[in-house]
């Protein structure tokens, strides 16, 4: 019986060890430890054996049923492993193949760059205004100390609604500031972005509506150091740490002194090239301290407090920011130009 | 505003390179927009003397000339060119030398002869008529260049013989000698053969392309030389008597000598932004100032002295009067008296020319030259045409007619003010003169006038007729009134410089308004405090006082230089004290002071947050004009008499598509949607929040009312793909009972497929529409295609969807319970009041109710649906049973039969 015992454990374990399907594992299974299986049949014979045998030889059986689930068992895990491993094998995929789209909508390079701006500007504290666009002219020109007769009043360059040219499409952003002084408890710091209209024909750099961001801040002690501070501050923002600027004398009725800022070109270093006409320079915005003629229509004290202000076109700063070549491409709104932003 | 550096040279030296000068001057506030290096391109160009000219062998039309350009040798150079002759100075350029546009030009054989360079036309020195109006070339026909059009029926015989008639008094003559008649003029000796006899004349011609042995159409009647025109002939048939061909110089030079320093383009201009609070700088002198304190050099300024003593008594021969003072401030005026009118001398031409003046005769000359100078516009009258001697300033009569020198008749209003003589107007007062009074090639006696005139007047007048003049730009911005006596002077001077006639003794100044100077506070603390410096007084008084500004006795106070109109306060003081102390020096700090809170408002978050929810639903923002074309509301189909058409419309538009402020966003959508289209990009979608401009707003103003307009197209895109996406924003920004309701029964917006749009709701608010384009708004637009809209106002979407912020639901402790049912209804029974019918007859425990299917078919009747969905009960407190699910599905059904008439299926 131990010879019979021994046999079997030989024999199993190593079909057990062959086995290559979960299949005739099974069949195994039942073959050696099923009811009607090899030490089933062996066991059954324990009653003939002697009481003094009976023990040992029952330790030997357990020890060869334990051999053999163990056998079972690893044999199984085997053939599992080798199931899964094929299955990782037959499901690899083609990583190339493309991704699934998944639609994104794309904000226009504009208001992309307009954003940022008016971040910049609320981190510093400062209130985003919201104005008409269809304005008096009280407001676009009277009151910013464009005089009767400042060229930019001219029909030819402003659009007008009435003979009396009292109501019109305001042609900068600074009709803000007048409404700001007019609604706002001192201080003020504001922006005001929004569309702006000038009669120029529609070409590569010219649209007769665009975009501008106004700026202002009035307070007690405001300089035209703390206005090249910021505005220093907004260029590096804009185009990058160390962003060289420079501030040339220029005139706005409603600014005195007044200045444009340029950016050192992008291109070149200053050393002059096409993008920035051999200048070496790009303009970016116009600025100034706010005229005292302004605050006093304003009733507000030009002895007591001073404010600067500027304006900037929205489309030039995106097209540079992205390198956008023709401003036509901002208003045609062709989505493959949009999907690039 | 041009500024030849030579002239600038005159009355301040300043040595600066083209790039110091300009970033100098750009920063000290005189913006340098381009420099021209008038001859930079040209070198080795030299004036050559024509010693001989003999015909190329081997061409029947090169000549092969010997020149003297001041060497020893002669240079052999071979020219195509036929407007030269023995004696000419001619530009030539030599071997190795350059000219404008990069060309170079090297020795060389054509057709076997050497040439040594090239003699230059105008043109390729980069000039031309303009600058030099005797370059032009007057080219007879030459009979020997005769090529015919057809060659078997040539109108001029090939053998023509002098003595032939070609037509009418015109005979074919052969040119014996030719020889110079001055000033580009040509004397001829023409012979001929007439009825068997030799026949001989000398004429003369400004012809400057005949030569001897040639044979040249005449016309005995008149005398005269047959050009092309005179022939009626085509270029072509004549293809070497063209108008082009070497400039032939009068200067005063010699061969040798540069000429870039003949022609006058050994000059820079300088091309500066004046901005209009300075007309002082749109002069040399003025711009000489400025020069001056930026580069911290003396001005030479040179005071205008007339020795006078001309023929007769100015007040006997002029008299001024001046009825409307307060448009005529101040009216000089000077006389000239036996002038002689011909071209002025080449330096001043040459500084005219480099201005953009061109050159027309002496006294104009003067006149525009002292405008330049100067900064005050002059003006010219012949003295003949000023009937009775007489002056008169006045306003125009309504309806008077001037002609002016540009020979426009202008029709003219007492708004607008003349110069007038006893009878009529002989110039619109600041703007042009007329051409009853003009200079003329035979004017003796001149009357110079620099006068001060009203810039508003000035301004309104050259904006009515349109015609906007050097003069009245400068008029208009407010001119110095102390400068028209120095400027007529200055003229008067010139005019004896020139020997161009004799000036009178004496001036007409009549003075309407006495200006008194400018006193000015200096208060050097408040302009450190305005401009955030430490700028010591004496630096500041320092660079005023560079800029004209006198110190008064009293220090403290600066006097204004009458020309510096600008400067009223101290912030213009300020300002001017920055821009030579410099800009660049200021410090740079950041603002001090109270800080204030800033952010966004609410209605601009929502303004962000629609636009990131359409974003994420895959669309792409857009930018639309906000001025349309009033035929766009043709364009998607409102009646005529629609309210919603009355805009506000630009008087002066930049043409119809521009010209009223949108009402609707809708057509600004559609146009780009159709260029999308147009431009066959596949799957579309946009987005814009943009304005619409109402009348009826405060002040007269417009009400700004922003929409969110949708728009989209593409394979397979339907009606709920975009009320998916709708649904999608609107819970985006928390909107709630959102619902939509179709146009059946109502009246629907006709811009809309009438089945296929909906109105938007939250709760009990619209906040928009939506649906498929008409197909004939899309075909309007040129769309074949399915294009779909979305209108939502803003303003609804802030008062009416903006939904509060979320509050936390606790999740659901037990399990939920799900029936799906299929309901038979009339085709008629929207899925919408099935659903209220459903949710009518839950008892408590619907959680969800989910459309899953709509059959029509096979097993339903005609006219009929089923329509199934899937229902979630669920209670919050315990596990539903069976039969309590079964329960409030059966009164669901009760429900849905009793509301819609539809039966379980």
């Amino acid at each position: 019986m131990k010879e019979q015992l021994a046999n079997i454990k030989r024999e199993a374990l190593a079909a057990f060890e062959a086995v290559d399907a979960p299949a005739a594992l099974d069949e195994l299974r039942v073959k050696y430890l099923g009811k009607k299986g090899q030490l089933t049949a062996v066991l059954k014979q324990m009653g003939r054996l002697s009481a003094e045998e009976r023990p040992a030889m029952g330790a030997l059986a357990n020890d060869v049923r334990t051999a053999l689930e163990n056998a079972i068992e690893a044999a199984a895990q085997k053939l599992e492993a080798a199931a899964l491993e094929a299955r990782l094998k037959a499901e690899a995929l083609d990583v190339t193949v493309p991704g699934k789209t998944v639609r994104r909508g794309h904000k226009h390079p504009m208001y992309r760059a307009l954003d940022e701006i008016k971040d910049i500007f609320v981190g510093m504290g400062f209130t985003v205004l919201d104005g008409p666009e269809i304005e008096l002219a009280e407001l676009n020109f009277d009151r910013l100390n464009a005089e009767e007769g400042h060229p930019s009043r001219d029909w030819s360059d402003s659009f007008y609604f009435d003979q009396d040219a009292r109501v019109m499409l305001r042609s900068q952003t600074s009709p803000m500031q007048v409404r700001a002084m007019d609604t706002m408890p001192l201080p003020i710091r504001i922006i005001a972005p929004g569309r702006v209209y000038r009669k120029d024909e529609i070409d590569a750099t010219h649209s007769p509506m665009f975009h501008q961001v106004e700026g202002m801040v009035i307070d007690k002690n405001v300089t035209m150091a703390d206005l090249k501070g910021t505005l220093n501050l907004l260029a590096e923002e804009l185009f990058g740490k160390g962003t060289v600027t420079r501030f040339r004398p220029h005139h706005f009725p409603f600014t005195e002194p007044s200045c444009e800022m340029d950016v050192q070109c992008h291109k070149c270093g200053g050393a002059g090239c096409p993008t920035c006409k051999g200048e070496g320079w790009i303009e970016l915005l116009g600025a100034g301290m706010i005229h005292p003629n302004v605050l006093r229509m304003a009733h507000i004290d030009p002895e007591e407090w001073s404010g600067w202000a500027f304006g900037m076109g929205l489309e030039r700063t995106a097209m540079r920011r992205f390198k956008i070549a023709d401003l036509r491409l901002i208003f045609e709104n062709d989505a493959r130009f949009l999907e690039q932003f | 505003m041009n500024l030849s550096r030579k002239w600038l040279n005159e009355f301040v030296e300043i040595d600066a390179g083209d790039r110091e000068f300009a970033e100098a001057m750009t920063l000290s506030g005189s913006k340098v927009e381009l420099t021209h290096d008038m001859g930079g391109e040209i070198s080795n160009v030299v004036v050559g003397r024509i010693e001989k000219m003999e015909r190329h062998e081997n061409s029947d039309h090169m000549w092969v000339c010997q020149l003297d350009v001041g060497k020893e040798e002669p240079v052999q150079v071979v020219t195509g060119a036929w407007n030269i002759h023995e004696g000419d100075l001619v530009p030539v350029a030599l071997h190795n030398s350059t000219l404008p546009g990069g060309k170079k030009i090297t020795k060389g054989k054509l057709r076997g002869v050497l040439s040594n360079g090239m003699l230059c036309s105008l043109s390729e020195l980069g000039l031309d008529e303009r600058d030099f109006p005797y370059g032009v070339i007057t080219a007879a026909a030459l009979l020997n260049d005769y090529h015919p059009i057809d060659p078997d029926k040539p109108s001029i015989p090939a053998d023509i013989q002098p003595g032939h008639k070609i037509f009418g008094p015109v005979v074919c003559a052969g040119v014996g000698a030719v020889a110079s008649a001055g000033r580009g003029r040509w004397s001829c000796g023409l012979m001929w053969v007439e009825d068997g006899s030799p026949v001989g004349t000398t004429v003369e011609t400004d012809c400057q392309n005949i030569h001897s042995m040639d044979l040249v159409a005449f016309n005995i009647k008149t005398r005269t030389i047959c050009t092309l025109a005179d022939l009626h002939a085509e270029q072509k048939e004549f293809p070497h008597c063209i108008p082009d061909g070497i400039f032939v110089l009068q200067e005063d030079c010699k061969p040798g000598d540069d000429i870039k320093a003949v022609t006058g383009l050994d000059d820079h201009v300088v091309e500066f932004e004046i901005t209009p609070n300075r007309p002082d700088c749109l002069s040399v002198i003025g711009l000489a100032r400025e020069a001056a304190a930026t580069f911290n050099k003396p001005c030479r300024f040179h005071q205008p002295e007339v020795r006078g003593g001309g023929e007769g008594v100015l007040p006997e021969l002029l008299d001024v009067e001046t009825p409307d003072p307060e448009l005529c401030p101040r009216y000089t005026a000077r006389m000239a008296r036996n002038v002689k009118i011909g071209p002025s001398p080449k330096w001043m031409r040459e500084r005219l020319r480099s201005m953009g003046v061109r050159p027309i005769n002496n006294i104009v000359d003067i006149t525009n030259y002292v405008m330049l100078e100067y900064g005050q516009p002059m003006h010219a009258f012949d003295y003949r045409y000023v009937k009775g001697g007489k002056i008169i300033v006045r306003r125009a009569k309504d309806g008077e007619e001037l002609t002016t020198l540009d020979g426009n008749v202008r029709k003219l209003n007492s708004s607008m003010l003349v110069i007038a003589d006893d009878t009529r107007a002989v110039g619109l007062a600041g703007i042009m003169g007329g051409l009853n009074s003009e200079i003329a090639a035979d004017t003796v006696d001149v009357v110079f006038e620099s006068a001060n005139f009203d810039g508003t007047t000035i301004r309104k007048t050259a904006l009515a007729l349109g015609m906007r003049t050097e003069a009245s730009a400068k008029f208009e911005k407010g001119l110095d009134i102390l400068n028209t006596l120095p400027a007529v002077d200055r003229a008067c001077e010139l005019v004896e410089l020139l020997g161009a006639g004799q000036v009178l003794d004496g001036v007409i100044d009549i003075l309407n308004y006495v200006p008194q100077p400018t006193l000015l506070k200096v208060e050097p603390h408040k302009i450190n405090a305005l401009l955030g410096t430490d700028v010591s007084e004496n630096v500041m008084y320092t660079i005023l006082q560079k800029l004209g500004f006198e110190t008064t006795k009293e220090r403290g106070m600066v006097k204004v230089p009458s020309w510096r109109g600008d400067v009223k306060e101290m912030a213009d003081l300020a300002e001017e004290v920055a821009r030579f102390y410099g800009y660049n020096n200021i410090p740079t700090t950041l603002m001090k002071g109270q800080t204030t809170l800033g952010g966004y408002s609410p209605e601009q978050k929502l303004e962000q947050k629609l636009g990131s929810a359409c974003r994420s639903c895959g669309y792409d923002e857009i930018i639309t004009y906000s001025f349309i074309s009033p035929t766009w509301y043709d364009k998607i189909g409102w009646p005529e008499n629609d309210f919603h058409r009355k805009s506000f419309k630009i008087l002066n538009p930049l043409g119809e598509d521009t010209s009223i402020m949108r009402t609707t966003t809708l057509p600004s959508m559609l146009d780009i949607l159709a260029r999308n289209y147009n431009y066959r990009n596949k799957d579309v979608r946009l987005y814009e929040v943009g304005r619409v401009y109402l009348p009826g707003g405060e002040d007269g103003l417009a009400g700004e009312a922003k929409v969110l307009t949708l728009g989209a197209y593409g394979e397979g895109f339907d009606f709920y793909d975009l009320k998916g996406t709708a649904e999608a924003i609107l819970k985006d920004i928390r909107a709630e009972d959102i619902h939509f309701e179709g146009s059946l029964g109502a009246p629907s917006d006709v811009s809309y497929h009438p089945g296929r749009f909906a109105t938007i709701w939250c709760g009990a608010n619209q906040v928009g529409v939506m649906g498929q384009i008409h197909p004939n708004v899309a075909k309007s637009f040129g769309v074949d295609g399915e294009l779909y809209c979305a209108e939502l106002s803003f303003d609804s979407l802030y008062h009416h969807a903006m939904g509060a912020d979320p509050e936390y639901v606790p999740l659901p402790r037990f399990p939920s319970v799900t029936r799906d049912i299929a309901v038979v209804c009339d085709e008629a029974i929207t899925v919408g009041a099935l659903e209220k019918a459903i949710r009518k007859g839950a008892r408590g425990l619907l959680k969800e109710v989910a459309l899953f299917d709509i059959y029509r078919g096979k097993g339903i009747d005609e006219g009929k649906k089923s329509v199934a969905f899937n229902l979630v009960l669920r209670a919050d407190d315990r596990s539903l049973t069976s039969e309590e699910a079964d329960e409030d599905v059966k009164s669901i059904l009760e429900s849905l039969e009793a509301e819609c008439g539809a039966k379980l299926r």
